[in-house]
C-alpha cells in the first residue's frame, strides 16, 4: 500500500453523538495498519481532551479511556488547535496529558489526506 | 483522476448524501471517476434495500446503484456502524438470527480498513458529513 500521510481532524464535541468515537477508530485502524494518523481535535473537538471526564450520555463507551490508550499504537502526540482552546476560554493545562499545539491550517496543509469527523 | 468519497450522512435528513452523488455523478464529464465510496456513521443508512421515498422524491438508492453501474464503483458499508443499526446482509442476519437483509449488493459490509486503504490508493478522499 502506498504510504500517505493521514490526518484524523475531530470536530465534534465528545459526548451526545458517536463523532468522536467513531474518528478514533478510524484513526486506530490506520494505526493497526501501520499508518499512524495524526489526530487533531479542532473547534468543539478540543472538548475530548479535557481531562477528568466519565461516559457521555448515551450509555455509548466513553472516549476518555480510548484517548490515553492511542500512544500505545504510536498516535501520539494529540494535537489541539490553539485557536479552538483559547475561543472556549480554556488553558491547556486542563487538557489531559500528552497533548501538544497545533493550528488546524498548518495541520491540513502538510497532510496528504484529511480525515474528517 | 479517481475519487474516494466518506459519505456521513443520513439519506433524505441531510444534504450530505446528495452533495456526494452529485459529485460523484459529475465526475466523468471531468476526466475523472469514483472508485470508493465509504459510508459511515448515518451514512450507512444509504444502503437500506428497503428504501421507499415518495415517487416525485429522488430514489437515493437507485442512483448509487447507477453510480456503481456507470463508473464501476464500489460501495463499502462500515459493518460496524451499519449492524448496530439494523442494516445487516443475508449472511449478517443470519448470523443475528433475522429472516430477512436489509442491505444487498452491491452494497458490501466491509471493515474501516477498507475506508483507510481506499484513502490511501485513490488520488482524493472527500469527505460528506452532516
Amino acid at each position: 500500500m502506498e504510504s500517505k500521510s493521514i490526518l484524523v481532524v475531530v470536530r465534534h464535541p465528545p459526548h451526545g453523538s458517536s463523532w468522536v468515537r467513531e474518528g478514533l477508530e478510524t484513526a486506530l485502524v490506520g494505526a493497526a495498519l501501520g499508518q499512524p494518523p495524526n489526530l487533531l481535535f479542532s473547534g468543539d473537538g478540543i472538548l475530548a481532551l479535557l481531562a477528568h471526564q466519565q461516559r457521555g450520555a448515551l450509555g455509548q463507551k466513553g472516549s476518555a479511556a480510548m484517548l490515553e490508550g492511542l500512544s500505545l499504537y504510536d498516535i501520539e502526540p494529540l494535537w489541539y488547535d490553539r485557536h479552538s482552546l483559547e475561543a472556549r476560554g480554556l488553558d491547556a493545562s486542563q487538557l489531559i496529558p500528552g497533548c501538544q499545539q497545533a493550528s488546524t491550517a498548518d495541520m491540513i496543509a502538510r497532510h496528504d489526506v484529511v480525515m474528517s469527523f | 483522476m479517481t475519487y474516494a468519497l466518506m459519505v456521513q450522512g443520513a439519506p433524505y435528513s441531510q444534504q450530505a448524501s446528495h452533495s456526494a452523488l452529485r459529485f460523484a455523478e459529475a465526475l466523468p464529464a471531468q476526466g475523472h471517476r469514483v472508485a470508493t465510496v465509504f459510508f459511515y456513521h448515518d451514512g450507512i443508512y444509504n444502503a437500506a434495500s428497503m428504501m421507499t421515498p415518495p415517487r416525485d422524491e429522488p430514489h437515493l438508492l437507485e442512483r448509487w446503484r447507477a453510480l456503481h453501474q456507470t463508473q464501476q464503483c464500489e460501495l463499502l458499508v462500515c459493518v460496524a456502524s451499519a449492524v448496530r443499526r439494523g442494516l445487516l446482509d443475508e449472511g449478517e442476519a443470519r448470523r443475528h438470527g433475522h429472516s430477512h437483509p436489509t442491505l444487498e449488493a452491491p452494497f458490501e459490509l466491509t471493515g474501516l480498513g477498507q475506508l483507510m486503504q481506499a484513502a490511501l490508493e485513490h488520488d482524493r478522499l472527500i469527505t460528506f458529513a452532516p
